[in-house]
């Protein structure tokens, strides 16, 4: 019998705290790096001005703390839980949204969530998180913080492909969704993509490859890492750019992930992240 | 090159899609749901809570600010879904807009026939921005929190000329020149 580690929700609710006030500060220096290259490939003089305005930005909200971007987005948390941690102390949830709450407060970050899509009244607070679980062996945490901002988050799309479409056919979705979100999903874009699962499991799969530490390493499998480089190439193609003014950087990574799927199908969804990419893990 | 404007837009016709321009002056804050009472206030006859002929909306929902400063963090938001709103307030003078993202065919025929400005903005230089801000007092609906109307000083706030009163889009022609 494994010993059960026993973890007080106060201290989820803690790092949730911190992580939430430091990932809205300051850019993970790997995306920083991201972004630095995108400056020396980019070949428009407007587009390596918006590339130097960004890194401007980043430098200046981090030494000040205050949000890189207004838009303080939805608090993404992933939630990797070893089968052998109790939680005590009350509600994990609620420790969670407690966090949230007390970030977004000290941080002097945007309440950004109405409480029903329909009545659109703000929650105040910028809670609920939007909370993934997952359930592996041992006991270890895992948490990852995702600040999503909505702008690019509108432009992302999913659409069930059949298998005759195949590879080709989730290349040209993934173009097609880049081209109709154009300026309005503030690139140089980070891409998650998710294929195979179901409807809802390529969505979360999708969000999660955005998370990907560093920003724009290569998938693990040489397939898909050779997919990501095409999938680069072909959307910097567009010539969107930096912010949408045209420019030959478009995107700075494209993160794809994929789990078994039905013979009948072929989930693809495409998650947008822009510029401003923000996101942290801590392990508890 | 950059040129330096002041706000109100005397000569909005001299602008063309691709201009770099740092804007001085006053502008009104504004986002879905201030639009959306806007609409609601004209359609029974109210007036809107600032003189629209002759204004700038910024397309903004700023972060709080810390004590000491003007404003928190402030970048363009996306201006497209204020689409349907847009060409009301054309129509009555509205003679600027910041924001980001393209708008629709309805918005650019009635900024060509009026005379109006789409500048874009960086969303992602949002702190940046909040330092060309040297005042912000809110003006209306204080319920609405960062949607609230915010009547704001800027003072060499950079942007590009988007959409200008002759048929230019930067978004187009922009893109179009990288495009491979």
């Amino acid at each position: 019998m494994p010993e059960l580690r026993t973890v007080d929700v106060a201290e989820v609710e803690a790092v949730v705290r911190k992580l939430c006030v430091e990932t809205n500060h300051a850019l993970r220096a790997d995306h920083v790096a991201a972004l630095e290259r995108g400056r020396l490939a980019e070949e428009s003089p407007t587009g390596r001005e918006v590339f130097g305005r960004l890194l401007e930005n980043a430098r200046v909200s981090a030494a000040e703390q205050i949000a890189f971007c207004q838009d303080t987005g939805y608090a993404v948390v992933f939630l990797t839980i070893g089968q052998d941690v109790h939680f005590t102390g009350g509600s994990l949830a609620e420790a969670i949204d407690r966090g949230v709450a007390e970030g977004y407060r000290d941080g002097y970050l945007r309440a950004s969530l109405v409480r029903s899509p329909v009545d659109r009244v703000n929650t105040g607070d910028n809670t609920p998180a939007m909370v993934h679980y997952d359930l592996v062996p041992g006991g270890g945490i895992e948490l990852t913080l995702l600040v999503k901002g909505a702008g690019c988050d509108n432009m992302s799309a999913l659409r069930m492909l059949t298998p005759a479409a195949g590879v080709e056919g989730m290349k040209r979705f993934v173009v097609e969704t880049i081209e109709k979100a154009g300026p309005s999903a503030s690139p140089p874009v980070t891409v998650g993509i998710g294929m195979g699962g179901t409807f809802d499991g390529a969505a979360v799969l999708a969000k999660w490859a955005l998370t990907r530490d560093p920003t724009g390493s290569p998938s693990p499998d040489p397939e898909l890492a050779e997919l990501e480089a095409e999938l680069v190439d072909a959307i910097n193609a567009t010539g969107i750019g930096p912010a949408g003014f045209g420019g030959t950087v478009t995107t700075v990574a494209v993160h794809v992930e994929a789990y078994p799927t039905h013979i009948a199908a072929f989930p693809v969804a495409i998650n947008l992240d822009c510029h401003s990419h923000r996101v942290r893990s801590v392990t508890l | 090159m950059t040129t330096s404007l002041s706000l109100p837009l005397e000569d909005p016709a001299s602008l063309h899609a691709g201009d770099s321009v740092l804007l001085n002056g006053i502008v009104y804050t504004a986002r879905d749901a201030a639009h959306a009472r806007f609409a609601e206030a004209l359609s029974v006859g109210e007036d809107l809570p600032f003189e629209v002929e002759g204004a700038t909306i910024y397309f903004v929902g700023p972060t709080p600010a810390r004590p000491g400063h003007v404003i928190g963090s402030a970048g363009p938001t996306t201006a497209s879904r204020c689409d349907a709103y847009s060409p009301m307030l054309v129509e009555r003078g509205l003679r600027a807009m910041i924001g980001k993202g393209r708008r629709s065919q309805d918005v650019k025929d009635s900024m060509r026939s009026h005379g109006c400005v789409y500048f874009g903005a960086i969303e992602g230089t949002a702190a940046l921005l909040s330092r060309c801000i040297t005042s912000a007092e809110i003006v209306a609906y204080e319920d609405l929190g960062a949607e609230a109307v915010r009547r704001l000083t800027i003072e060499d706030f950079p942007a590009l000329v988007v959409n200008d009163t002759h048929g230019g889009d930067l978004y187009d022609d922009g893109p179009a020149r990288w495009r491979r």
